[in-house]
């Protein structure tokens, strides 16, 4: 079966959704990335999803799903790049991604992580 | 009403996939917008998908339909033989699920139409039909 590939990037993952994606796809895009959050210790999760024409109700919940488990094994996840029609239609769908980061582009997401990160470094330095 | 029509059998993920892209194709040809694109291809993977799960598949129809306006549209019609839907009202409810999912499948795809009917009976099946126009 085909697998979504996962790039690390220093102490992040990034995750390039290019293909329409099929639901087991999906599916096992969520359980190869957490077993990747642990091996590689990564704080980080990007998601960019600039190649996905739609986003359905269950790619929205896959998601929500990778965001609350890397929160889960302490990383931080961003999705990045949606399409403005993408947007759109998810909103009218009634669905707003909640507790899910997003930022324009990779850069931003990068940039974004790695704030939060050190917010999160800081904040648990000053209770020591 | 002309009509040209097409039919998709819906039996795995690989199909669901497969109807989206068909839908997109449809929709480009009749000159959508992207954002009219994106809304029917949305509405038509969430309507395939409960096909696929609840209804233990079926198929799809796609048809480019025109109206006494001479306005063109795409009539996406999903079908199954499987167990129906016992309250399509309660169905239809945002945040309402029976297959573990967010529940807003049959009500996003409604959002997503200008039209939008729904038959079920328990032990028959169900067919929706949406409708997007230009």
């Amino acid at each position: 079966m085909d697998r979504v590939p996962i790039l690390k990037l220093g102490d992040c993952l990034l995750v390039t959704v290019q293909v329409d994606m099929h639901d087991q796809l999906a599916l096992a895009l969520q359980e190869d990335l957490t077993q990747r959050i642990v091996s590689s210790r990564s704080r980080g999760v990007l998601i960019d999803i600039s190649g996905l024409e739609m986003v359905d109700s269950f790619i929205g919940r896959m998601l929500g799903n990778i965001a609350a488990m890397s929160r889960v094994l302490d990383a931080r996840t961003v999705v990045v790049g949606m399409q403005p029609a993408v947007a759109i239609t998810l909103v009218e769908l009634g669905l707003s991604l909640p507790g899910i980061r997003t930022a324009l582009n990779v850069d931003a997401g990068l940039a974004l992580l790695r704030e939060t990160l050190q917010a999160g470094l800081a904040g648990y330095a000053q209770r020591l | 009403m002309l009509s040209d029509s097409k039919l998709l059998p819906i039996r795995s993920d690989q199909d669901v996939v497969r109807v989206r892209q068909a839908v997109r194709g449809c929709s480009t040809h009749l000159g959508f917008s992207l954002v009219a694109q994106t809304k029917i291809v949305t509405a038509a993977s969430e309507l395939a998908r409960n096909t696929l799960t609840h209804g233990g598949g079926g198929e799809a129809r796609l048809e480019l339909i025109v109206d006494d306006a001479r306005r063109a549209g795409l009539r996406l019609t999903f079908e199954d033989r499987g167990p129906g839907i016992a309250d399509v009202q309660l169905a239809l409810r945002d945040g309402y699920t029976t297959g573990g999912g967010l529940g807003l499948g049959l009500g996003g795809a409604r959002k997503l139409s200008h039209d939008f009917q729904i038959w079920s009976q328990p032990g028959a099946g169900t067919r929706v039909t949406i409708t997007r126009w230009k």
